[in-house]
């Protein structure tokens, strides 16, 4: 039980996160660029199409995939349609207050859509049932379990996971109906992963993969959404600026973590 | 047992509680206490933050701690996909589960704090908000809330002429034969106090007290899972 108000990483912490890092150490033991455990759990929610359970350390998220039919946007006709929304549940920590969506949930809905739509993982051309009346619509919707950081990177890997191993439920034209208890095909996908992979920049240094207490500490972002190099979806968070140097390292960084994650998560998906 | 009537599908008996039962306490690191109860295909988590420090300050009670729940459904959980956030369903239920744990509850202890109880249903195939409670009661014992006694739920239902124990999915919405389905959730302390009581269809007062009697013997089975989950976690 604690009488506080709202937790946060307290000062001295946060000095000795800091006085570790100057000597290339982190305050849990793990090199700059080591990613904590990662375990998923599949098929944690039967009623959704695909769902998983990501850990990362004691990082907790859920992400389900729920699919219905309805109309194409204007703009394009012939396609499925992609909904992402991030929730961050008051149950994952003490720091998130009731109410609407704050701008953390909406910033990570919003750039795990972007890594997902503009790497076009998902062949949205095929979940289109009749031009310009009926469409698939593919929602992916990610909630927090327990916040001990690096939330986004959880959410960019469960959206991943989650769209790999979906079943598409039957639709019934006649009666223009979906039949949820019959699934048989899996979601039409590229073989590509677009991870969203962050790296944090505390002093000098730049980390990946940050407890609640490093996130506190960290100066600024940057989130890049690739899949075997190529580069779908960023965002820099935070105003401290990067230099040039900085991001070109970043990326080289990205595309090592990628090749770790990719082969972690091909693994515990078999 | 009443009428013979209704044959259930998934063939339990008409007393007989959904499996698997399973109940888990310490399920978020970050919460003050957490749980976890599944009954058959539905899956509810709970977790407890607090007492602290009531906000805004005019909703501080100097006399007692106030209880604050919430009750939320993952958009995912259901069939058909509900959108993300809070509903008029889920506002009343978060009011109900209130309702129902706050008898066992010291808050006198807790003058001008709150207590906030989170529950997310991750997995639903009827009986949410009884889950949701039974959830919520390991947590607050879990968080080390002091606590007078325990609360256990679970929905009774008439099908047809028939009562039932624990409806699932097609019995609570789907069966429509005879009588239809009346779907009764219930709350009782395990010294066997009412604390919660909702009914949704039409049955006489007969059958009403002999379905209080179905929960209360259905609750004792739920606080004995609920209490073995909790020593568990001491070991």
């Amino acid at each position: 039980m604690s009488g506080e108000e709202i937790e946060v990483t307290p000062k001295v912490t946060e000095e000795r996160i800091r006085k570790y890092l100057e000597q290339g150490k982190r305050f849990d033991g793990r090199e700059l660029d080591g990613f904590r455990k990662l375990t998923i759990e599949k098929g944690i929610s039967k009623n959704a199409e695909g769902s998983v359970r990501v850990k990362l350390g004691k990082t907790d998220v859920i992400v389900g995939i729920k699919m219905d039919v309805g109309t194409p946007y204007p703009d394009s006709p012939d396609k499925g349609n992609l909904m992402v929304t991030a929730e961050l549940l008051p149950l994952s920590s003490s720091r998130i207050e009731l109410g609407p969506p704050k701008f953390d949930a909406i910033e990570i809905g919003r750039v795990i859509d972007r890594g997902i739509r503009e790497s076009k993982i998902i062949e949205l051309e095929k979940l289109c049932i009749k031009e310009g009346e009926k469409v698939w619509t593919v929602f992916i919707d990610i909630y927090s379990l327990n916040d001990d950081g690096n939330l986004i990177d959880a959410a960019g890997i469960g959206a991943v996971a989650a769209l790999k191993i979906a079943k598409i439920p039957k639709y019934d034209e006649k009666e223009e109906k979906v039949i949820y208890s019959e699934r048989d095909k899996s979601i039409p996908l590229r073989k590509i992963s677009p991870f969203a992979i962050t790296i944090h920049k505390i002093g000098n240094n730049l980390i990946v993969d940050p407890t609640k207490e490093e996130e506190d500490v960290s100066e600024t972002r940057i989130t890049i959404g690739s899949s075997e190099g190529t580069i779908h979806s960023m965002q820099k968070g935070g105003s401290t600026p990067l230099k040039t140097e900085e991001i070109s390292n970043a990326i080289d960084l990205v595309e090592k973590i990628w090749k770790e994650l990719f082969k972690k998560v091909e693994e515990q998906l078999k | 047992m009443t009428t013979k009537g209704y044959v259930r599908k998934d063939g339990r008996k008409n007393d007989e509680l959904r499996s698997p039962i399973k109940a888990e306490v310490g399920v978020i690191p970050n919460a003050d206490g957490s749980a976890m109860f599944q009954i058959g295909k539905t899956i509810a988590i709970a977790a407890v933050y607090g007492p602290k420090k009531m906000h805004p300050q005019h909703s501080q009670d100097p006399e007692k701690g106030t209880l604050r729940c919430t009750y939320n459904m993952n958009s995912f959980s259901v069939e058909e996909r509900i959108k993300p956030g809070p509903s008029r369903r889920s506002t009343e239920i978060s009011k109900i589960t209130e309702w129902a744990l706050e008898p066992t509850l010291m808050l006198d202890k807790f003058p001008n704090m709150v207590v906030d109880v989170h529950i997310n249903i991750i997995q639903a195939d009827a009986g949410t908000r009884c889950a949701g409670i039974n959830a919520a009661s390991m947590a607050l014992a879990h968080a080390g809330i002091p606590m007078r006694d325990m609360v256990s739920s679970i929905s009774v239902g008439k099908i047809d002429k028939s009562l039932v124990l624990d409806l699932d999915k097609y019995e609570d919405s789907e069966f429509d034969e005879g009588e239809g389905s009346t779907d009764i959730p219930v709350s009782i302390t395990h010294s066997g106090e009412i604390t919660h009581l909702q009914l949704d269809g039409k049955i006489s007062k007969e059958q009403l007290m002999e379905v209080i009697e179905m929960a209360k013997k259905a609750c004792n089975e739920i606080y004995e899972i609920q209490k073995k989950a909790l020593k568990e976690a001491l070991k």
